[in-house]
């Protein structure tokens, strides 16, 4: 299953270091999300969770340049032949 | 579908930002010069382009098709008969993800199981499985453990925490596949006729792009690292049309938002501890060669394959169905001639009607088979 | 399934003129009054939900389906199935629960029946209501009403009761207040019909949600539908739950939500008398009537594009009302 959504840390729980987890919410709707592979993340930050784990940290500055990278493949790639 | 008053759902509507679409759909159809087929790998992505009708913003010049991104429809029917068989007996408790209970095995589905008095229980997380073994010491709790490479490391977290509160009832009976070697396979039989890949996205934020890399190269495919929301497709067709025109032949990562090179390492250390690559069958297509993951011996002990003992069972036909088909991309469902007819998510001849990532799904659901005036 | 029992097998056989129009209700002519007559059952699981309790589910689904055929709701008898063993504090809550209901909607309970059946026989408690309110004379609601044009309106946020039953289910948590919409709509449709605007259909869209009640009305009127998504009203964390749980809120149960087609003159003039009602206050207009004889219902996505929004094959959540 593929099927990943991202949400904003509110609250992480260190208490067992084997299944760290975090309270993760989504729009309103909040999961406790196993962030064990994302050691990295902090409360506020954006995760990817699929099937109550979190897969990655979201790249806040590469999201906002994925958005505007339309604008900016023209001035990079050139006129494409 | 947001009304004016709510919050946005941050990363995700800014993906369908209608102004976004119509721009990165012109530029498709301005740049487009020459007929392309491109492949989606994820069933995710399959669903994405055909709930909001992308192709209707594409030139007729590239043609979109679908690969087997769906775990659960590559699932060897043996493994789903072994799983009914479980879940029928007494003293045990088999839990799985929504999607599989009405995937058809050889005889008989899972939620069938459940109504003829089989514990079937529908869990949204592997960690919600270790809850119910807790609970109930006394049953044998198995996990239909089916997925990807991005649902693997939840499934090995899930058999380390079994260790870790000394669980002696917990099992996993599991169907991992890996996708490079499916691409692969697909590559080699395809006699040319994909020319690039949309490679999904979730799979990569737990294992990087780097193992695309020869395959992009020795097969002369672009394989462009692709999100799900419309603007991340569009962007990844958008991507794959430059590479195809410029004749480079590599892994260009158009979800970097979410997807490093290496990968998530943490997630991939767990999975090399907890499984080890082995041969499986996919479903429709044949046995691809080290394109599976099974519980490596020192977790033997959780293998719900060595734990129990199953009946064998004579494996039939796949009669009508055509998912293999569909699955490699040869034909589109509404090409099956039981396509809305004998087959409708009600009554699936094969998985890809059934699960919700499935293409004849997808096909159904946002009513492709339906003429539209457009 | 049933809707497929009903067609195949329970209409054919007992075909009559009303049965065959299969509206929510019946509307008959008795001894020269237009009387509508209307039944459903709740078997909905958890019986005690956020936001409420099978009891008030039961009779609000009646009285609005009432409202929907343009009548006053009036009378609605009340069956009872037990399950042996049901706990008597969860009965009186139930029944108390049916009481404010119908005061809340100004009806009556006024006759009724309990049955009690073995243990592992009912799941706690099964409840039918059926209804019968008064159609005044000059009210035409039908679907044959319907013309290109018309507007589609809707109540208010949808697929909150459905979302509030999943958060119940074994496997799910959100602490997050997701309530169970379950309401009384025959007042605001009073206001409505008492404005003389122009209304075609009326319709509570339960099970099934937004998307099946809109084919239904669509193969009923013989006109294709446009529907515009950024115009459906929904709270974001019922988005974000059906993101999560991979589920369209066009298909998720609603159980206090008015859809309207109406005379495109009288669009403002509903919506302001919708609004100014408590349980109406999002109200919206999130489509219109095609010069089309396709029965079809069609979406503009948020991204401009266009697709069927089909019925929806087999159940996305069982027992939901």
């Amino acid at each position: 299953m593929c099927l990943a959504i991202p949400g904003k840390i509110i609250s992480i729980d260190r208490s067992n270091p084997d299944l760290v987890m975090a309270k993760v919410d989504f729009a309103g709707v909040k999961k406790d999300i196993c962030i064990q592979w994302v050691p990295e993340a902090k409360e506020g930050n954006f995760i990817l969770a699929h099937v109550g784990t979190a897969l990655s940290l979201i790249d806040e500055k590469e999201a906002l340049e994925t958005l505007n990278l339309f604008r900016e493949m023209d001035n990079l790639a050139g006129d494409p032949s | 579908m947001t009304h004016h008053n709510t919050l946005p759902l941050k990363y995700i509507d800014e993906y369908r930002d209608a102004r976004l679409v119509k721009e990165l759909a012109g530029k498709i159809q301005r740049e487009t010069r020459h007929p392309w087929t491109i492949m989606e790998i994820c069933g995710g992505q399959t669903h994405s382009i055909l709930k909001f009708r992308l192709e209707d913003l594409l030139p007729p010049e590239i043609t979109l098709i679908h690969g087997p991104g769906c775990p659960v429809c590559v699932t060897p029917t043996e493994k789903i008969d072994r799983a009914i068989d479980l879940a029928g007996r007494h003293g045990v408790i088999l839990a799985s993800f929504g999607d599989m209970l009405r995937v058809p095995g050889s005889e008989t589905d899972l939620l069938s199981a459940k109504a003829a008095g089989g514990d079937v229980r529908m869990v949204y997380s592997p960690l919600d499985v270790l809850k119910i073994a807790g609970d109930n010491p006394t049953r044998q709790v198995v996990f239909f453990g089916v997925g990807f490479e991005t649902t693997a490391p939840a499934n090995a977290l899930a058999v380390i925490e079994a260790r870790n509160r000394g669980l002696k009832n917990f099992f996993l009976l599991s169907s991992h596949v890996l996708v490079p070697p499916a691409i692969r396979t697909l590559l080699n039989e395809g006699g040319g006729r994909i020319h690039a890949f949309l490679a999904a996205g979730h799979v990569c934020t737990v294992m990087g792009y780097e193992e695309y890399i020869p395959i992009a190269a020795t097969y002369r495919t672009p394989i462009v690292v692709t999100g799900f929301e419309p603007v991340d497709i569009l962007q990844g067709i958008l991507h794959a049309v430059r590479l195809l025109a410029k004749k480079e032949y590599r892994v260009h990562n158009a979800y970097a938002r979410a997807v490093k090179k290496e990968g998530n390492p943490a997630a991939k250390a767990l999975i090399r501890e907890i499984f080890q690559v082995t041969d499986r069958e996919w479903r429709g297509m044949g046995t691809i060669p080290m394109s599976g993951l099974e519980l490596s011996p020192a977790w033997a002990e959780f293998d719900a394959e060595k734990a129990f003992e199953f009946r064998v069972k004579k494996k039939h036909g796949a009669g009508k169905c055509l998912a293999g088909e569909v699955l490699q991309g040869k034909i589109l469902p509404a090409q099956c001639a039981e396509f809305g007819k004998t087959c409708t998510p009600e009554h699936p001849l094969g998985a890809p009607m059934v699960s919700s990532e499935g293409t004849c799904a997808a096909y159904f659901r946002y009513g492709k088979y339906q003429n539209n005036r457009s | 399934m049933s809707a497929r029992l009903f067609e195949k097998m329970i209409r054919p056989c007992l075909s009559n003129p009303w049965l065959d129009l299969s509206h929510d209700g019946a509307m008959i002519r008795l001894e020269g009054r237009r009387i509508a007559f209307s039944t459903d059952s709740y078997v909905i699981q958890p019986i005690i939900f956020p936001g409420g309790n099978i009891g008030e589910l039961a009779v609000n689904g009646t009285v609005n389906d009432l409202a929907c055929c343009g009548a006053r709701p009036m009378y609605i008898s009340l069956g009872l199935i037990l399950e042996e063993g049901l706990e008597m504090e969860v009965l009186w809550k139930i029944i108390c629960s049916v009481r404010e209901a119908a005061d809340r909607a100004g009806v009556k309970v006024v006759t009724g029946d309990t049955k009690v059946v073995d243990r592992g026989k009912a799941d706690r408690i099964f409840i039918n209501t059926s209804g019968i309110g008064i159609i005044g004379e000059e009210t035409e609601v039908s679907p044959a009403s319907c013309r290109p044009g018309d507007k589609i309106l809707l109540s208010g946020k949808i697929a909150e009761h459905g979302i509030a039953i999943m958060s119940t289910r074994t496997g799910l948590e959100f602490d997050s207040p997701i309530v169970s919409d379950t309401a009384p709509l025959n007042h605001m449709v009073e206001k409505i019909m008492a404005s003389g605007a122009g209304i075609r259909v009326m319709r509570d869209p339960t099970r099934g949600g937004v998307a099946s009640a809109l084919n239904e009305i669509s193969r009923s009127c013989g006109y294709r539908f446009i529907i515009r998504e950024k115009d459906i009203p929904v709270a974001g964390a019922v988005q974000g739950a059906c993101e999560i749980l991979g589920l369209d809120p066009l298909y998720i149960a609603n159980e206090g939500k008015l859809l309207l087609i109406v005379d495109p003159g009288d669009e403002q003039k509903v919506l302001k008398i919708i609004r100014a009602d408590p349980l109406g206050k999002e109200a919206a207009c999130i489509g219109e009537v095609l010069d089309s004889r396709d029965k079809l219902v069609e979406m503009e996505t948020v991204i401009g594009s266009t697709r069927i929004v089909d019925m929806i094959s087999g159940e996305q959540l069982p027992r939901i009302c």
